[in-house]
């Protein structure tokens, strides 16, 4: 038995409540319920977090590279879809 | 000897003798488990225990002297843990064994107000992972292919002998012990049945069985284990890093 014999998951983590998750990595496992208990031994140790999320990384549509232009380069003459013209009242966190 | 240890010390060192070999055992695997993931596993695992040996062998004494400068007759760990790694079915039916006996007891040592009541409130979360890991392994092992399904039934019929020991009540550990022992059947047997294995049949405790670890006799790997583990404390007398 080798890790290629086994699906790869994409773990995302939850950090603190409030937060959303983010993604930290992937790794092996047969099936979900082990990809969760992995995900805990790899990635959640040291308190980094109150909830995860597996999903198999086969089940991810991605962004092609090639359409990198088109997706993610919009034209900058357009200021107004930055929302930078207001002020951030004093506080508020993770914006 | 043994009848001049005081009580409590009796209790720190049996409870933190089989944390302490066990850990030992589950460090083995680093470099040669099957998979990087499983591997981490085991070796959280195995942290976890030591983590809870260091605080028990500090009850009876000084850590490092206990761990590292006792002769293999002035251990009293269970047999169960110090028996090899053989192959990763092995391996997880110790964990099922252990973990189970261990997460029953720690939870009843919790409830109660006695010495290790603080100790055991806080381990009892680490064990309940431990037992949750092997009992996945279990059901998977047991329910997979017939390779994997031989190897768990061959692991659990052969480390069966040394289960009985378990529940050879200590000396000041206030336990209902009998109620342990059911209540670790049932567990057990019920987590084999779902695994598809049949619950073993074989003797726990009497003159098939194993069982006097608790009185510092061990089976033969144990001497090995031990020097390996205590090798270069005892060559280096007082090192530190």
């Amino acid at each position: 038995m080798t890790n290629s014999d086994w699906p790869l998951w994409e773990v995302f983590v939850r950090s603190r409540r409030g937060l959303s998750h983010t993604h930290a990595g992937s790794l092996h496992a047969p099936d979900a319920e082990l990809a969760l208990r992995n995900a805990r031994d790899l990635y959640t140790r040291r308190g980094e977090g109150v909830s995860i999320w597996v999903v198999p990384s086969a089940a991810i549509t991605a962004s092609s590279p090639d359409e990198k232009d088109p997706f993610f380069e919009p034209a900058a003459d357009k200021p107004y879809r930055h929302p930078t013209f207001y002020e951030i009242p004093e506080g508020v966190k993770h914006l | 000897m043994t009848a001049t240890v005081p009580v409590p010390t009796t209790a720190a060192l049996a409870l933190g003798d089989d944390a302490l070999v066990l850990s030992h055992r589950l460090g083995e695997w680093a470099g040669h488990a099957p998979v990087l993931e499983e591997e981490v596993a085991l070796a959280n695992i195995a942290l976890d225990l030591l983590g809870q040996a260091r605080v028990l062998l500090s009850m009876a004494g000084d850590e490092d002297e206990l761990a590292f400068l006792r002769e293999e007759r002035a251990f009293t760990n269970l047999q169960l843990v110090e028996q090899p790694n053989g192959d990763f079915a092995h391996t997880i039916a110790r964990q099922l064994y252990f973990s189970t006996y261990q997460h029953l007891l720690y939870a009843e040592l919790a409830r109660g107000d006695g010495r290790f009541a603080p100790l055991a409130a806080k381990a009892v979360k680490e064990v309940a992972y431990h037992r949750d890991h092997a009992e996945q392994w279990t059901l998977r092992l047991g329910d997979g292919t017939d390779v994997s399904h031989e190897r768990m039934r061959r692991a659990c019929e052969a480390l069966w002998r040394f289960t009985g020991e378990m529940f050879q009540p200590v000396r000041g550990l206030d336990v209902d012990w009998p109620g342990l022992e059911a209540a670790w059947l049932d567990a057990v047997s019920d987590v084999l049945r779902r695994a598809t294995l049949t619950v073993p049949e074989g003797p726990r405790s009497g003159a098939w069985a194993a069982g006097a670890g608790r009185q510092g006799l061990h089976t033969e790997p144990f001497g090995r284990m031990l020097a390996e583990m205590q090798h270069l404390h005892r060559s280096h007398p007082g090192a530190s890093w």
